[in-house]
């Protein structure tokens, strides 16, 4: 019987044979998400009229015998950066509050042309900033792990709708681990393809250059089979890949990776890293070499300098992204009463708008590309992109795929690192580089620290465009654990009593 | 003492620079798919992509490229292999993203030349202007602030924003600095100019009419004491929306700049505004603060990479060169230089040029469209080539240099085609204009003529012949003009025996 634990897979073969409709699964996960949001908050805002009325018009077209894709039906989460016309898009800002899109981005549109079901927009780090969530305006959302724990950021509400079984499915945006970090933090997958295979068009811009959007389920194969319906060349972006979409969902299915050699990253582990985290990537990195690839380790000696190079170009981007939010044309307005000037209205609605980490990363980007230091800071950070690619080329050259612990750690406390903010952003040194470079990356849950029972992620990159290798080795290892445990991994998470 | 324009230019030299923008006549606006048309209902031709709203992607217009290739290869330039947009970061009301996507350090066209002809004292003489770069941007919104005594946003009660202007395409064709005009610089900037805008309405790349803006120019100006080979401070007079105005800028720059020399006084670097009752300028915002514009570049766009052979294709597509062709069409129909000059001043070239090619003789097409053509267009407001084609003028020509037509006929047939009576040929079958040189109707006219002034036929008779002027009036006003006034002279005398 297909319930919220079941797999999106699972629920699509359900839908296929009439055993359920849309409805009733979508209403299932209406009202679990009644049940737990008040504890978790991973929704800033459940749309249940449109979903059933999607979920009505999938039932509607199946039993008419309509030719259905393989997601018809299944409900999804959305993060609340993407627009979706008519519906409250906050990117977790007050700047935003009461903005409803005239239009949809090109992810909605697929998702829609799918007939997969949008339940609602996630909670979010504010403009994708941050790795905890606690930056949302809107309040943080809890790790269904752990409720005082962070559920991971910027996409900490996709993640955690996942792991409370709010949704099977999940759309987040990764610009420097957005969506890997808050995967590792929860035990699901979440997937940041190659920059340019999803369309940005209608992805508020956090970092153009960096931002990415992707799928995001408990399994590698769930993961696999959203990723088909959202990749492709739009457009609408210029930056778009104008090529086929790699066989995701066929590589996920192989569980097969003899032969693949796998490169271990040298500098992706060690010092500063927990010890549980490393005896779990070990411990994968066994179940790998016992399903036949061969391990090799490989050096990338700049990723020292990704971080700083990313804290330059991140923000830059940004300054220049979020300058828009001026109150003149949509969204806050604040102190126009009349006698102040449209400058004076800027400055007082841009200071009350945006929350402290965004005002950070504008004053920061502002600085890093004025005359006189642009050189000296965005100029250099470009030069370390160069230097991060070729590291990547060079690694690839000698293995198949990279694999590190996707974080240092496991789930932190919320509030532990808000007034640290250089802590907070070294969460994402294993995620950063991926992003630099421009290649795909995946996160997946390799088990639970021994030391604090919380879940550990195991990354996989793949070079630019083949985004289907690391789809072929995550499900292969994901069906290694699963068989050595007897059991997923997010069986084991506790039971949310509801309030 | 004051100096007056000519004492200011033995004294010091000036050193103009030149900034042209041009709205391009694209469909569709530079980054996104909407219309372009002058005049519209506010915010009637917006988008999200041009109202800069949160997610929204720019794509480039590809005629847009291709235009300013044209341009660039009009004018002499190299095209660049690799050029990139960059974001011009600043903040104001009509901005919708608060940066303007504007070509910078890597612009499309590179390098080029274009050789002017000046009236000197010693006749008309060549001057090669130097092009530093043609690079495209996008046109920002439109403000009108009202109330206040200015009509600038300070003071004013409200604004109004209209963002059908946001995002049409422009193209700005900057000069490098021009040393050597000496007092000819005014003659220099008009000339390049007037030459600019004949090259850009020959390639149909723009309207380019200067008084609705489609066409602006800034006149940079600088003045340093004569044979010193300094450079001095410049001013920048923006919008100057005539090419009269561009010789007055230089005029009143000239003499501004060096008054406050003679003075003691330092020139400031700042932008001034033009004023066109007194052909003085008044000063702008001052340069003196830079404003740092945060240039980067434009993350959400590709760079243009223009293939080799679509280059040389569009060179193999260049128009003659206005300046050349009216050279050529002068020596081919022996115009005096006053005569070619009006010609192309009233915009019909190209018309006469046509009817000549369709068999009217070059003389009668000129006098034709300058003279009564634009007469009745005058009358009626209206361009002298939306009354009448240049055939219907052909054939009346036509059928003047043959005899069937006076000219006082001709005009009739004129009135008639433009009155919707149909061609030529239809007129004149319908007014029954026909040339009466049938030697029996005409015979009987001249008689009634001499029967009627007896003394003036005795004049003729007794060898006044400039006498039969008068009788040879009273015919052609007795067959209201109809008659072949050759053909009565002819007849007349030798009635009188002096034929």
């Amino acid at each position: 019987m297909t319930n919220i634990h079941s797999t999106a897979a699972q629920m699509s073969d359900a839908l296929s044979a009439g055993t359920i409709t849309s409805v009733e699964l979508t209403e299932q996960h209406l009202d679990q998400i009644t049940k737990v949001d008040k504890q978790v908050h991973a929704f800033l805002h459940v749309d249940r009229e449109n979903a059933l009325a999607q979920a009505r018009d999938v039932d509607a077209k199946r039993k008419s015998g309509q030719k259905l894709s393989a997601l018809a039906g299944v409900p999804l989460a959305l993060k609340d950066v993407l627009a979706q016309k008519g519906v409250p898009t906050t990117c977790g800002s007050k700047m935003l509050e009461g903005w409803r899109p005239p239009y949809d981005s090109t992810v909605v549109a697929k998702l829609k042309q799918a007939g997969v079901v949008i339940l609602g927009k996630t909670n979010m780090d504010e403009f994708a900033m941050g790795s905890s969530t606690e930056n949302s305006a809107y309040g943080p959302t809890h790790n269904p792990w752990d409720l005082t724990r962070i559920p991971g950021g910027s996409g900490g509400g996709s993640a955690a709708a996942l792991a409370s079984f709010e949704a099977p499915l999940a759309i987040g945006t990764d610009t420097g681990g957005s969506i890997r970090q808050p995967a590792a933090v929860t035990g699901t997958v979440g997937v940041k393809p190659t920059y340019g295979a999803v369309s940005r068009y209608g992805l508020v811009a956090f970092s153009s250059s960096l931002d990415q959007a992707g799928p995001c389920a408990r399994t590698v194969l769930d993961t696999a089979l959203l990723h088909e319906v959202i990749a492709g060349y739009d457009q609408m972006d210029s930056t778009s890949i104008n090529a086929p979409v790699p066989q995701v969902v066929a590589a996920a299915k192989k569980l097969d990776v003899k032969g693949l050699k796998i490169g271990v990253v040298k500098e992706l582990s060690g010092q500063g890293y927990q010890s549980g985290v490393l005896q779990r990537f070990n411990e994968a990195l066994d179940e790998l070499v016992k399903a036949g690839a061969e391990i090799v380790e490989v050096s990338c000696p700049n990723f020292e300098y990704a971080l700083a190079a990313y804290y330059l170009i991140a923000p830059s981007e940004a300054s220049s992204n979020l300058a828009r939010f001026d109150s003149m044309r949509y969204g806050l307005r604040v102190g126009d009463d009349g006698k102040a000037s449209a400058e004076e209205v800027m400055n007082l609605t841009r200071h009350e708008g945006f929350g402290a980490e965004v005002k950070r990363r504008i004053i920061l980007g502002t600085y890093a590309l004025s005359s006189g230091y642009y050189d000296a800071y965005y100029g250099s950070a470009q030069k370390v992109r160069t230097l991060l690619i070729r590291d990547y080329q060079a690694a690839f050259a000698k293995a198949d795929v990279l694999v590190s612990p996707t974080c240092p750690t496991t789930a932190f406390k919320l509030g532990e690192n808000v007034d640290n903010p250089v802590a907070m952003y070294l969460n994402d040194i294993a995620t950063i580089p991926v992003n630099m470079a421009g290649i795909g990356a995946m996160s997946l849950p390799c088990g639970l620290a021994p030391e604090d029972g919380l879940p550990v992620g195991f990354q996989i990159m793949s070079p630019a465009m083949k985004d289907d290798l690391m789809y072929q080795v995550g499900g292969t290892l994901e069906a290694a654990l699963v068989n050595k445990w007897g059991k997923t991994l997010l069986s084991d998470i506790p039971v949310l009593a509801g309030k | 003492m004051t100096l007056t324009y000519d004492q200011a230019v033995i004294k010091y030299e000036p050193t103009l620079g030149l900034e042209v923008h041009v709205e391009l006549n694209t469909k569709s606006k530079m980054f996104c798919g909407c219309a372009t048309e002058f005049g519209a209902e506010p915010n009637t031709q917006t988008c999200p992509i041009c109202l800069g709203l949160p997610g929204a992607l720019p794509v480039v217009n590809g005629r847009a490229i291709e235009s300013s290739i044209l341009i660039g290869l009009a004018l002499n330039c190299q095209i660049a292999p690799f050029s990139r947009f960059a974001r011009k970061n600043y903040f104001y009301p009509d901005m919708p993203k608060n940066f303007q996507t504007s070509q910078y350090d890597e612009p499309i066209c590179v390098n080029g030349y274009l050789d002017v002809e000046i009236d000197t004292d010693e006749g008309k003489m060549p001057f090669r202007v130097e092009i530093e770069r043609v690079h495209m941007e996008e046109d920002t919104g439109k403000s009108l602030h009202v109330g206040g005594e200015t009509g600038r946003i300070h003071g004013a009660d409200y604004s109004l924003l209209d963002y059908n202007r946001a995002g049409i395409p422009l193209v700005e064709i900057v000069t490098k600095i021009i040393p050597g005009a000496k007092k000819y610089a005014p003659q220099v900037a008009r000339a390049y100019v007037t030459e600019l805008r004949d090259i850009l309405r020959s390639l149909g790349v723009s309207d380019v009419k200067m008084e609705q803006g489609s066409m602006r120019c800034d006149v940079n100006l600088s003045l340093a004491l004569a044979g010193s080979g300094a450079l001095g401070t410049r001013s920048e007079t923006k919008n100057v929306n005539s090419l009269r105005s561009v010789e007055r800028a230089v005029i009143g720059e000239v003499i501004r700049q060096s008054n406050r020399l003679e003075t003691g006084e330092r020139i400031i670097q700042e932008t001034r505004h033009f004023l066109e009752e007194s052909g003085q300028t008044r000063p702008g915002r001052s340069k003196e603060q830079a404003e740092d514009y945060r240039y980067f570049p434009e993350p959400d766009l590709v760079p243009v990479v223009p293939d080799t052979a679509w280059i040389e294709t569009l060179r193999g597509q260049l128009p003659e060169r206005p300046s050349a062709r009216r050279k050529r069409l002068q020596a081919e129909w022996s115009v005096p230089d006053k005569e070619m000059d009006s010609l192309v001043n009233s915009e019909l070239l190209d018309v006469v040029e046509e009817t000549i090619s369709l068999g009217a003789e070059p003389a009668r097409a000129r006098s034709w469209w300058l003279g009564e053509v634009s007469r009745l267009a005058n009358e009626r407001e209206v361009a002298p080539t939306s009354l009448i084609t240049a055939a219907s003028v052909a054939e009346v020509i036509v059928l003047i240099e043959s005899g069937e037509l006076t000219d006082k006929l001709a005009r009739q047939v004129i009135e008639g085609v433009i009155a919707g009576e149909g061609s030529a040929k239809e007129v004149i079958e319908k007014r029954g204009l026909k040339v009466v040189s049938d030697d029996g109707a005409l015979m009987k006219a001249i008689e009634s003529a001499i029967a009627a002034s007896p003394d003036t036929a005795q004049r003729v008779r007794s060898g006044n012949i400039p006498a039969a002027g008068a009788l040879i009036g009273a015919v052609m006003k007795s067959t209201g003009g109809q008659a072949d006034a050759a053909k009565v002279r002819e007849l007349l005398l030798k009635h009188l025996g002096q034929g």
